[in-house]
């Protein structure tokens, strides 16, 4: 095999006058997992669709598998598992028809497919509700009967939309232990997409995207030192004088913001005591974090990535406007 | 193979939601028996014999077995576009099997729960005082899977282009009432003004419920209950190939552009 499992180059998409995927390259190694990161409508999902072969790129190439996703769609099909960020259950089926359902379109060998299927299920600690119609699951249980379904056909990537959206913190910890087993048992590659930063930090790669365009790619750690400087945030008696002193003192230009002072110091640890010791104005309460993947997308973009959250509206709607299309 | 296994799978997914779900077969009893039993025998008394002693009824019978097999193959594109709305089309369109053998499964899985629904009105045969031989039955089923297949492929082509459950229903209910009452299954096309003879001509279900009457009432094709269409007496075997053409073209069609959507 190659070094690469997953080989997209100068890829490009566009829906009319919008540009989703603005003339994206990457490769993915096997047995990696890399995250897409971004915020909600940077071009994450339309970037999966093309890769799962759901939609064809306007112009530009990939390939998955060593397969080309536009001329042999059947054959990188047969290489992935996909767990949309959407659910994809039949509802009206129980969980073990949903998945001897999917055994049989991805021609698991008949030998093996029960066998197969008690595995995965177990896995996913579902085995006992099997025969329960996928209607009466709770949101957590149809995710990882999706994931248990993903895994079912053995694929080389699985790739993860949003994976653990909407679920508890309780049931993503659960998903993500499962997908870490998984690729050590199996040495499986995953692509994940998310906005949330401490899922994004448990790949091996990051991958940050805005307004269809690659801004970065790196291992987090390695991003992070794009920051390259750790964050002090202090409330003080007096913030103005605060500033003023912070700027005479370090020659550092500090925020203000609704926590008080915000401001970049290289290596904090060592900052800090000397700080605290010499500070004239009178500090209420310090705090010292490194830089975050929040930070990095900051740094790279001028906007926070939760910002658009706060618009899931706008959001909702321009993804309801590509669901339209497909 | 890989192809035949697709269609099998999509057909075999059908039947087993049919199954879990076979409560609404009550449901699709009740309509037809209704019409039969309430309507036909109503109006029963005020209806001229057709000759050699069928009564309205009886008339009527034939009618409503392509009735049920017409409304029900027809509809049963629903689950395309509910299959859209609830994410597992996604599923099924991503999936190692080509489109085309998901629209072939599709067809066939609308066409098999319509046939069993037919089938289970062609029991209350004896109840109107027409008795069914093995033969008869024999070619009974044949017909009917053929006129299901055709309109499950035309209901399967319309739900690949209708994006939400609300808008297929209301589109579907506009064809399908015209449809029925335009095949022959309340009164005979013989005696109707030129222009709903004309539409009852273009209509393909007409083509099937005829057919379907002919052999339930051992009719000939050039009987009050037979089809001229520009001046040729269509006999059996027109009917199935002009059928037949139909349904190859709707499920081609359905083929095609269930093959063009991202």
């Amino acid at each position: 095999m190659n070094d690469y499992i997953i080989k997209v180059e100068n890829l490009v998409k566009k829906f009319g006058q919008l540009v989703a995927v603005d003339n994206i390259s990457f490769s993915v190694a096997p047995g990696e997992i890399f995250g897409f990161l971004g915020p909600n409508g940077a071009g994450k999902t339309t970037t999966i669709n093309i890769l799962c072969t759901l939609s064809k790129p306007t112009s530009g190439r990939a390939m998955v598998n060593g397969y080309d996703v536009v001329r042999q769609q059947s054959q990188v099909r047969q290489s992935i598992g996909l767990v949309f960020q959407d659910p994809s259950l039949d509802e009206r089926l129980s969980g073990l028809q949903n998945l001897r359902f999917h055994a049989l379109v991805y021609h698991v060998p008949a030998s093996v497919r029960e066998q197969r299927i008690e595995q995965v299920l177990k896995m996913m600690e579902l085995w006992d509700k099997r025969h329960i119609v996928v209607r009466n699951y709770s949101g957590g249980m149809k995710r990882r009967l999706e994931l248990a379904r993903g895994l079912l056909h053995h694929p080389k990537v699985l790739f993860l939309d949003e994976p653990t959206l909407g679920l508890d913190p309780q049931t993503r910890n659960r998903i993500w232990e499962y997908i870490l087993e998984l690729r050590r048992r199996e040495g499986t590659t995953i692509f994940l997409t998310t906005h949330y930063m401490d899922e994004a930090d448990k790949a091996d790669r990051i991958a940050i995207i805005d307004h269809g365009k690659l801004v970065a790619m790196d291992t987090s750690e390695r991003l992070k030192k794009i920051v390259g400087k750790d964050i002090i945030s202090v409330r003080t008696s007096d913030d103005k004088r605060a500033v003023e002193e912070i700027r005479l003192r370090y020659q550092i230009k500090a925020r203000r913001d609704s926590n008080g002072l915000t401001f970049e110091v290289v290596s904090g640890e060592k900052f800090l005591p000397t700080f605290i010791k010499e500070f004239g104005t009178k500090i209420l309460s310090v705090n010292l974090r490194s830089p975050s993947l929040d930070d990095v997308f900051l740094k790279l973009t001028g906007r926070e990535i939760r910002e658009e959250t706060g618009d899931a509206f706008k959001a909702m709607f321009r993804r309801h406007g590509r669901r339209m299309r497909r | 193979m890989n192809n035949l296994r697709g269609v099998y799978t999509i057909w075999y997914r059908d039947i087993l939601r049919f199954w879990r779900d076979r409560i609404r077969l009550i449901g699709a009893f009740f309509f037809p028996l209704l019409f039969l039993f309430v309507f036909g025998s109503g109006l029963s008394s005020r209806m001229a014999l057709f000759g050699s002693g069928i009564n309205f009824v009886q008339f009527m019978f034939p009618g409503i077995i392509g009735m049920t097999v017409l409304m029900s193959s027809f509809m049963a594109g629903v689950s395309v576009v509910w299959d859209r709305e609830f994410g597992f089309l996604k599923e099924v369109l991503v999936a190692p099997i080509s489109r085309a053998s998901v629209a072939g499964g599709k067809t066939l899985g609308a066409a098999t729960v319509a046939l069993i629904q037919g089938t289970v009105i062609l029991l209350f045969a004896p109840l109107v005082g027409i008795s069914l031989s093995p033969q008869m039955v024999l070619v009974l089923l044949p017909l009917m899977f053929l006129l299901a297949a055709a309109m499950g492929s035309f209901g399967i082509l319309l739900a690949t282009r209708i994006r939400t459950v609300e808008a297929f229903q209301a589109v579907m209910q506009m064809l399908t009432f015209p449809m029925v009452f335009l095949s022959g299954v309340f009164f005979s096309l013989q005696d109707v003004p030129t222009w709903m003879s004309v539409l009852a001509k273009i209509n393909p279900a007409t083509y099937g419920i005829a057919t379907i009457r002919q052999v339930v009432l051992e009719a000939p094709p050039d009987s009050p209950f037979g089809i001229n269409l520009l001046g040729h007496t269509m006999s059996l075997w027109n009917n199935v190939a002009l059928l037949a053409v139909f349904g190859t073209a709707m499920t081609l069609l359905a083929m095609r552009s269930l093959g063009s959507q991202e």
